[in-house]
């Protein structure tokens, strides 16, 4: 009990040892996949870790006829920043402009709520009927993915820049351009940056998903479904482990630009 | 005359549809040069006044002159100075000072140098590139003061602006602000809810008693600056200008 709550009491506690904290159960979770792989003994359900890590340790080989590993995983994450520039791009200006005229915001803001809760993968049959098979397809699966997240925090953004700051700029001159460009934008950049991670993430699920349409040749999505035809489930996992990765990283990455960025506004509390 | 406030009246509707009126028949003539403070309790509608006179609120009825021009608007004749100082965290303590003037597309080279000289007019030139973060108070207040004076108003409008200071940080703000308002030769219109520093800051403290907001008294204050808060005439002013302000009070 006193160890207990002493560690939750601690503030900074020691570094190591929270890391080392945080690996007790992914390490625990490998033994037990290692153990429960002896016991089933059927690669083509539960793979030993071996076969996974040789796939992992391969990344450049070509697997099964198809391209290897890292060449999945750039075509992906090409299809994803492709799928979520255009979502974001029409995201941020029509968060921005609904944000500050009411006018704007009344005319779509029942069209937003209204398409909001339909997930992506909903779209895929019309998005196929539409696009037909291929990269337009996954474009606009991803890009309606990143589109709400983007969107709703671009809002909430432009919605909490503080009165006086706007005032102030209407005083010292800003036309409604400047005030935009100065003061709304940096303002709520913070807010849109969140919302541009939790889109990112969302993104790259549906990238994953997209690519397991039927009619798609390349990707980490079809790498997966490829390899399950084939029972090769060691590169099943590998690739589930590759997606997890590459989506950890890049969210890794963004959250220490934030951090550098936009320190100001953890400053402002 | 700077200034000019004409029957100036200010209703709102709450949100259950009740008329409410902030302001009645506000006149009140600011002449160039002057230092005038509004002084009332808090819910008399002095800071409506005071963002009327900005131009950040219309009037119902009455208008607002500044030079003869009529104020339809926010403008540049007009600065304002928050009590929240309302500088930009992301910019630099140098570029909030120009930020008036980066907006009328002046140049770089030209801005800093205006907005230098206004820091050293306040006493912060050595921290034009810090972040207003890294400032106190008082420091940030002073940068506000300066960005304020960069764009060359013709008066400057206060908001309580040194309501979030502790104690002694306002009194030497208070004293500091003189100083600048001696060398500029600015017009000042200061909203406040504290007797004291109306009567140790004013050339006029203008009185509002409270809903509606009306002009109660307008009290010339005669005493040479810096004004000793000791001495027996400033004691005797403030406790005239308290008695306005209770008997309100009283008689509610």
């Amino acid at each position: 009990m006193s160890w207990f709550s002493k560690y939750n009491s601690e503030k900074h506690g020691n570094r190591y040892r929270r890391w080392l904290l945080k690996a007790v159960i992914p390490i625990f979770l490998i033994f037990l996949w290692e153990l429960i792989a002896i016991g089933v003994n059927n690669e083509f359900i539960l793979p030993r870790l071996e076969s996974v890590l040789m796939v992992i340790a391969n990344p450049f080989a070509p697997i099964l006829g198809t391209g290897s590993l890292i060449d999945s995983s750039i075509i992906s994450l090409e299809r994803v920043i492709l799928g979520f520039a255009v979502g974001s791009m029409f995201a941020i200006p029509l968060g921005i402009a609904m944000g500050r005229w009411a006018l704007i915001n009344d005319l779509f803001d029942s069209l937003v709520q209204i398409f909001r809760p339909i997930p992506p993968l909903a779209w895929v049959p019309l998005a196929l009927a539409w696009f037909k098979i291929g990269l337009t397809s996954m474009v606009f699966i991803i890009a309606l993915g990143t589109f709400f997240p983007v969107l709703l925090n671009t809002l909430d953004g432009v919605r909490s820049v503080k009165k006086t700051w706007i005032e102030m700029a209407a005083i010292l001159g800003a036309g409604e351009l400047q005030l935009l460009r100065t003061v709304v934008l940096p303002a709520a950049l913070p807010t849109i940056w969140t919302g541009l991670r939790l889109g990112f993430g969302i993104a790259w699920m549906c990238v994953v998903a997209a690519e397991m349409m039927p009619g798609t040749t390349s990707g980490l999505g079809y790498l997966i479904i490829y390899s399950y035809n084939f029972g090769q489930v060691p590169v099943i996992i590998a690739g589930m482990i590759a997606i997890g990765v590459i989506g950890l990283g890049i969210d890794l990455l963004l959250g220490t630009v934030e951090k550098r960025w936009f320190m100001w506004r953890e400053l402002e509390r | 005359m700077k200034l000019q406030v004409k029957d100036l009246e200010k209703e709102f509707v709450t949100d259950q549809g009740e008329h409410v009126k902030a302001l009645q028949s506000v006149n009140l003539e600011v002449s160039e040069g002057e230092f005038i403070c509004i002084l009332g309790p808090s819910g008399c509608g002095k800071t409506t006044l005071l963002r009327i006179l900005a131009g950040l609120e219309t009037p119902t009825t009455g208008e607002v002159r500044v030079d003869g021009t009529l104020v339809e608007g926010p403008t540049r004749r007009l600065a304002m100075i928050f009590q929240d100082y309302s500088l930009y965290p992301w910019r630099r303590v140098i570029d909030n000072t120009a930020f008036g003037l980066e907006l009328q597309g002046i140049g770089r080279e030209e801005r800093y140098r205006v907005a230098r000289n206004y820091l050293k007019l306040v006493g912060l030139e050595a921290f034009a590139d810090r972040y207003p973060n890294e400032l106190s108070g008082g420091m940030r207040q002073r940068v506000a003061v300066a960005r304020a004076l960069a764009i060359d108003p013709a008066v400057i409008l206060m908001d309580e602006p040194f309501g979030a200071l502790d104690a002694q940080t306002r009194n030497t703000m208070q004293r500091e602000l003189l100083e600048i308002w001696a060398e500029t030769k600015k017009t000042v219109v200061f909203v406040t809810h504290s007797v004291d520093e109306a009567v140790y800051l004013a050339d006029r403290i203008v009185v509002l008693s409270s809903r509606p907001g009306m002009v109660r008294e307008i009290i010339p204050i005669e005493m040479d600056r810096p004004r000793d808060r000791t001495a027996v005439e400033f004691a005797k002013v403030r406790r005239y200008v308290l008695g306005l302000i209770d008997e309100r009070a009283n008689s509610q």
